[in-house]
Formats: structure tokens, C-alpha cells, sequence
């Protein structure tokens, strides 16, 4: 369902002198429907690098990043768009939140904006709230005031609420309690189940273990220093 | 004899006047710019009537000259004396005895033919202007057919005052293509601009000159839920008891004491020899 | 959702002051339920552009396609003067950052929104006011302002009701000049949470010029950086704002203060 051949990248700042970062060199793996496979890497390796390029948050230099037929690297913005509305999903760490759209709404809108019905889209999405334990009296304010784990949690039921083939998760347990912990352990189980090809970040080597098949060390894509 | 060319006018201005009341008889409700001269009466008495009728008038017309309706206020007068005296035409009070009729701010109750001309008097000929203040760009809406700032105006009437208040002036589409001002006739008038007379409408300051010819179809700007209504007051007159004819209010009293009046006084006068005779 | 031709698709439009460059050689489709964001600074050309997009300024080279509902593809700059006003009146809507350059000051708020409706013909004054009633909510102006002027309206209202007036005809594209310019960061964010909506509901292709990163952030889709007169950069908004690959695209990015 994922795969990525010989895919590179570097930075270049401009505004200082031109200096060039290397990033990655030469990555290549693939993650099967059903599989969840695991980035890990010491801290600055580019685990999240990787995981924003294979979003197209990113540009890639090189290589190829095949979500199903689709090529991410060379595609146009329009395909991109259409890939991540109905392929590709993505739990960032951080909810980016649009201000005064209530959680429910937030939740809901991968749903809307695929043409879901709005009292059903908002149906799944109170369903994924109420699974996650964010309490009802919450759902028509703007997670803009809610705490760190709330957020995520808002974050994750977003990420949830549409059976997406492929998703992405940077550090879906990181804040959360041992409770939250494991209902966010279990949704990832579904769809595995239902046969989504998962890559997450994980820094909880519990989590990693429990639902991860395997690991892929992108230490060893890090371009070495010159 | 007069030192004055026959109708004030020289030749060649009548001649420019007369292409101009062609092209707007051709093209019926459009307004056609024209070189307004210099008339011996101010802007805003009139100039522009007088400069159609001076173009129209033959030595064999009959001209009627009323102002509101009635041929004795003051500006009636002077106009009527000024054609007798630089053109030496036939006068008349009678309507029916007319073969030119210029008028301000009023069409003669009684039905015209097709042998006689109706000449109006027009202050601002622009039916946009108070929405649209912009020349070129009133223009560019007759070229374009863009009327729905009109339809804007009689909408905001009917918001602020439940019903569309304008009482005279009232905008009228010609033959289905021009939006026109008809001078400010009472909108009780602007059924009888479909006559068999021609009608020419004169603005002298503003300098255009715009046609009806005779059975053109003039159709009242309006709602389809709220249709135009050509209303009058709900009385008749005092002198001739017709209930059928515009009406003027007329205060007799200091204690407020008032009747109404028909505003065409030919119209009046002949529907009391009527009944006189009658009697 | 994938149509199979782009709703409006520019190719090499050109616009020059003698010999300064107003906007050089910009192309880009746009297809249906895409929002363009176009960034730069004072002097880059964006507002230019955007007003030889929309036809109000005269280009010196390039053409401007856009998919007319009867007719295809047509260069809207080859358009008649009347074609083109009436695409102006029903098909496209133009925002101006100044709401009273989109308003009939004089006329009430109801006036203005229902006169795109009785220009295309609406002859009932009822259901004119039901649509107007009807509009002003989704922007959410109380009907009981309905026969209020403008002048009486904050700010951010005068803008909502801009907007009413020129979505009122279903257009397909909208072209907007720094929409939340000029207005309190609080009733901004209102105003873009409701454009947001607005362009999801209606399907709406918009092209939003702003110097304010955050606004495209939220409402574009894409984005082109221009910078005297020329597009130095474009893609996915997020991919340029998150991985700027031009000089001054990195200067601009990193040159917004975060709060």
C-alpha cells in the first residue's frame, strides 16, 4: 500500500549563507494493508521528516512515495489534495486548530468534506468524542482552551473518524494516560484490522510493541556527515 | 413685424433639434444628447420644452401651453405670449383645438389624436441618477439593458414606506428595451402615455431630447406582488363633479378648510358646460 | 469531485507600467472547490493580478480561461463588454478589502443583497426579501438590520454583508482583495471561519490575495509567492509554508511573528 524507493532530501537556507542540510538519503521500505511498521531513530534522525514528506508536507528532491497508485513526489497539488481527503490520513502532534469551529465540527470534517451527510458525519464523530473520553458539555466549544491530552485526543479522533487505506501517526499516545493510552492502541488495532497500512512514531516502547509488526531504523537513511 | 426668426429659433438649430427628435422617435425612450442653446428664460422654466416646441411649430399650428394642467398660472402664460410673439401662432385653451400641446408636469385629461404633439417640459431626464450618480455609467446600463438598480429604488420604497412611494416621476420601460423618466407627471398620468399623439420630452439644461410615436408601448416599473397602482385622491371634483380626473387640493379657508379641484382646467370647465347644458 | 477540465486557467497574463513590471507572466489553472492563495508583499503584484484576473485592469499579453456554463472554455478577456459585465454579476464575485468598494452605501442592506437577483430578473418583491432574510443569516446579520444602510454597520459586518451580496447569485469563483483587511483580529477570525464554510458549502473556487500568511494558511488550498511582479513559488500551501524552497519565500515565512 506504502511504498518508498530511493527517496532523498535536503534543505537549503537560503538566508544563511545558502548552507545545505542532507536529511535522508536513498530511503527505501514498504508497509503492506494491515501492516503497522514503526519509525524510529534517535531524536533529529527524521523520523518526522520522513513521515511529512510521505504527507507531501514536505517536498521530496528524489525517489518515490507510491500511496497506492498515486505518486506523492512530482504529483500536483490537486492530487495530493484528492490523495489525502480520501487515502492518506495524518495525526500530526500538534492539533492545528481553526478558531471558533466547535470539537464536534473539527472532528467531523474529514467526513464533510468527502460529501458526508452532516448529522451523520457528526453522529461518527460524537461516537469517536465519546470513545476517547472527551466529555459531552465539550463538544460545542473550540478545543482552542482544552489541555494538551484533550487536544490530542481531539486530534486523533480527526484522524479516526474516516476508514482512511493509509495513515500517519506522529506520537498518537504521547500526554495521554494509561486509560487513553490503550483506547488509542485499540483504535489503531481496527484498522489494521480493516487492512490500513499504518507508520507511526512512537516513542512509548510499549505502544510501539503492541501494535507495531515491525521497525524501520531511519538512522540508517541519515546522510552521514561530510 | 418681429425681429425674431420664426419661433425664436434659426434654422440650422431647429434643423439639429429635429434630427435629434427623429433619432429619439426611432429609438423610443432612448435619451439623445442635443446642443441646448441659450433661451430668453432661465434653466428649470422650461427651456427645454420650449426649444422642442420652437423646432415642431408650424405657421399653421395651434398651440396650448399648460402648467399643471391649467393654461393660466404665470409660466403658462409667458411661454404661450413668447410663441405669439416670435411666431405669431395661433393660441388656443382648448385641448381638442390644439395641434401642439407643451406642457409641465402634467398629460391633458382628455384624449389626444393622432394629429396632434404632446411637448413635455423634463428637469433631470436621467430615471437613474438619483442611484447612480455617474454619467458614463448610467449610460453604459441603458446600452447594457442593466435596469436592476431600478427595480433596487422601488424596492427600498416598498421596505421603508410598504408600498412604492414614488407619486410622480414614476419610471416607465418603453417598448420593452428602455427604462424612461416621464417627467414628473403624477403617476396616476403615466396609463394615458400609451396615446395615439406623439410625445416629446425636452430637458434644456441637461440637454437631451427623448420620443414616444404614437402607440408605443410604455409599461410602469413595478412588482409582481406589488403591481403598479395609478392612484388619485379619493374624491371628486368640486366644479364639475368628475371623479375620473386628476385632482388638485386647494386650501379656501384659514381654518383648513379645503376642496379639490381638477387639475386640467380645459377638462374642467368643458365638463361643466356639460352639465350646464345639461341642466 | 474530480471535474475533468480546471474552472479557470491563466495562462502567461502580463501587465506592465511602462517599463516597471506590474504582474509578468503568471500561469495557473484553478479547478472547481479549489481556493489559490497569491502572498507577497506591498509591490509584488498580487493586486494586479488579481485585477486583470478579474478583468478590471487591461492585461498587455496572456489570456484568461474560464468553463462558461453554456460555452466552454472562453477567453474572458476577449469577452464583450456586456458578456463580461454579466459574468461579473452571476458567475464571478469580486471581494474588495474596502467593503465600501463592494456596497451601495445609500442603499439598506436588504437593497443590496437582492440587487444582483432583480438585475438577472427577480420581479417579486417577497421572495427577494425572504432571499435577502436568508442570506444575511448565513452571514450572519440579524434580519431584523435588513432595511439598516451600511453606514450604520460595524466593519466586520460591512464585509459580511459584501459578501452576502455577491454570493447571492451562486457564483462559481470568487476573487478576493485582502477580505480581512483593515478589521479586528477577533472579528477576522469570524470572517474566515465563515468564508471557510461558505466556499465548502457552495463548492466555491476562490482566488484570495493577502499579505497575511495566516489567512491563506487557512483558506487556501494552494498558494503562489509573488514578488515584484513575478510568481516565485507555488504548490501546496501547507508544503510552501511548512518547506519553502525560494529565498523569499523562507524570508517570508520566517518573518512572521508567532504568538
Amino acid at each position: 500500500m506504502i511504498k518508498i524507493s530511493n527517496l532523498s532530501k535536503h534543505f537549503i537556507l537560503h538566508n544563511q549563507n545558502s548552507a545545505v542540510i542532507p536529511v535522508m538519503d536513498q530511503a527505501e521500505f514498504s508497509v503492506a494493508e494491515g501492516e503497522c511498521v514503526a519509525l524510529v531513530g534517535q531524536s533529529g534522525a527524521g523520523k518526522s521528516t520522513l513521515m511529512r514528506m510521505i504527507y507531501g508536507n514536505y517536498l521530496a528532491h528524489n525517489g518515490a512515495i507510491w500511496i497506492g497508485e498515486t505518486n506523492v513526489v512530482g504529483a500536483t497539488a490537486r492530487e495530493i489534495i484528492d490523495l489525502r481527503r480520501k487515502t492518506l490520513g495524518y495525526v500530526s502532534q500538534f492539533l492545528r486548530v481553526v478558531p471558533r469551529v466547535p470539537t464536534r465540527d473539527v472532528v467531523a470534517e474529514p467526513l464533510l468534506a468527502l460529501g458526508e451527510e452532516q448529522t451523520k458525519a457528526r453522529r461518527k464523530a460524537e461516537e469517536l468524542l465519546s470513545l476517547l473520553n472527551i466529555p459531552e458539555h465539550l463538544w460545542d466549544l473550540s478545543p482552542t482552551t482544552f489541555s494538551g491530552g484533550e487536544q490530542q485526543r481531539v486530534n486523533i479522533a480527526r484522524g479516526f473518524v474516516y476508514d482512511y487505506p493509509a495513515l500517519l501517526l506522529d506520537e498518537p499516545t504521547a500526554s495521554l494516560d494509561v486509560k487513553n493510552r490503550s483506547i488509542v492502541l485499540g483504535l489503531v488495532e481496527s484498522a489494521k484490522a480493516r487492512g490500513a497500512a499504518i507508520i507511526g512514531i512512537f516513542h512509548d516502547e510499549a505502544a510501539r510493541d503492541q501494535v507495531c509488526d515491525r521497525v524501520i531504523d531511519v538512522t540508517q537513511y541519515t546522510p552521514k556527515a561530510a | 413685424m418681429n425681429e425674431y426668426n420664426f419661433a425664436y429659433l434659426d434654422e440650422q438649430t431647429k434643423r439639429m433639434i429635429r434630427r435629434a427628435i427623429l433619432k429619439g422617435l426611432a429609438i423610443p425612450g432612448y435619451q439623445v444628447p442635443f446642443a441646448s442653446r441659450e433661451m430668453p428664460m432661465p434653466y428649470g422654466w422650461g427651456t427645454g420644452g420650449v426649444q422642442v416646441s420652437a423646432a415642431t411649430l408650424t405657421p399653421k399650428d395651434t398651440l396650448k401651453v399648460i402648467d399643471q394642467g391649467a393654461d393660466d398660472t404665470t409660466n403658462a402664460i409667458s411661454i404661450r405670449k413668447f410663441f405669439q410673439k416670435t411666431a405669431n401662432v395661433e393660441v388656443t385653451e382648448v385641448t381638442k383645438d390644439a395641434t401642439v400641446i407643451q406642457t409641465r408636469h402634467r398629460i391633458p385629461e382628455t384624449d389626444l389624436s393622432d394629429e396632434q404633439i404632446l411637448v413635455y417640459q423634463v428637469p433631470i431626464p436621467e430615471p437613474l441618477r438619483f442611484l447612480e450618480p455617474s454619467e458614463p455609467e448610467t449610460r453604459k446600463m441603458h446600452a447594457l439593458e442593466e435596469y436592476g438598480l431600478m427595480h433596487v429604488k422601488l424596492y427600498e420604497d416598498i421596505s421603508k414606506h410598504g408600498a412604492i412611494a414614488t407619486s410622480y416621476a414614476y419610471p416607465v420601460k418603453v417598448e420593452g428595451r428602455y427604462v424612461m423618466d416621464p417627467s414628473p407627471i403624477p403617476k396616476f398620468d403615466n396609463p394615458k402615455m400609451e396615446m395615439s399623439a406623439i410625445q416629446l420630452f425636452g430637458a434644456g439644461r441637461e440637454q437631451r431630447i427623448y420620443a414616444l410615436p404614437p402607440y408605443t408601448k410604455v409599461v410602469s416599473l413595478d412588482f409582481e406582488d406589488y403591481p403598479f397602482e395609478a392612484s388619485k385622491a379619493e374624491h371628486s371634483c368640486e366644479l364639475c363633479g368628475s371623479h375620473n380626473s386628476y385632482l388638485d387640493e386647494v386650501i379656501v379657508d384659514d381654518t383648513g378648510g379645503r376642496i379639490f379641484v381638477c387639475s386640467d382646467t380645459d377638462y374642467c370647465s368643458s365638463q361643466q358646460k356639460i352639465i350646464k347644458e345639461a341642466v | 469531485m474530480m471535474s475533468d477540465r480546471p474552472l479557470l486557467d491563466v495562462r502567461s497574463v502580463t501587465k506592465m507600467y511602462g517599463c516597471r513590471i506590474g504582474c509578468s507572466s503568471v500561469s495557473f489553472d484553478l479547478w472547481p472547490g479549489e481556493v489559490m492563495g497569491i502572498v507577497g508583499e506591498s509591490g509584488s503584484g498580487k493586486s494586479t493580478l488579481l485585477n486583470c484576473l478579474a478583468g478590471h485592469i487591461e492585461v498587455d499579453q496572456g489570456q484568461v480561461f474560464f468553463d462558461t456554463r453554456s460555452e466552454g472554455m472562453k477567453d474572458t478577456l476577449l469577452m464583450s463588454e456586456p458578456e463580461r459585465r454579466m459574468l461579473s454579476r452571476t458567475d464571478w464575485a469580486f471581494v474588495h478589502q474596502h467593503a465600501r468598494d463592494g456596497l451601495r452605501m445609500s442603499v439598506s442592506a436588504g437593497g443590496n443583497v437582492g440587487e444582483r437577483l432583480m438585475a438577472v430578473g427577480a420581479r417579486h418583491y417577497g421572495n427577494i426579501r425572504d432571499e435577502a432574510i436568508d442570506w444575511l443569516g448565513r452571514v450572519e446579520i440579524h434580519h431584523s438590520r435588513i432595511d439598516d444602510r451600511p453606514t450604520a454597520f460595524s466593519g466586520g459586518m460591512q464585509q459580511r454583508l459584501q459578501i452576502a451580496r455577491n454570493l447571492v447569485t451562486g457564483p462559481r469563483l470568487v476573487f478576493m482583495d485582502e477580505p480581512t483587511g483593515g478589521l479586528d483580529v477577533s472579528v477576522q477570525a469570524r470572517l474566515l471561519d465563515l468564508l471557510r464554510s461558505l466556499v465548502r458549502e457552495m463548492g466555491l473556487s476562490a482566488i484570495i490575495v493577502t499579505h497575511d500568511l495566516a489567512v491563506v494558511r487557512l483558506l487556501a488550498d494552494r498558494l503562489m509567492v509573488m514578488k515584484d511582479g513575478y510568481v516565485v513559488e507555488s504548490g501546496l500551501t501547507d508544503q510552501v509554508l511548512d518547506d519553502p524552497q525560494h529565498a523569499y519565500t523562507q524570508l517570508l515565512v520566517s518573518s512572521v511573528l508567532q504568538v
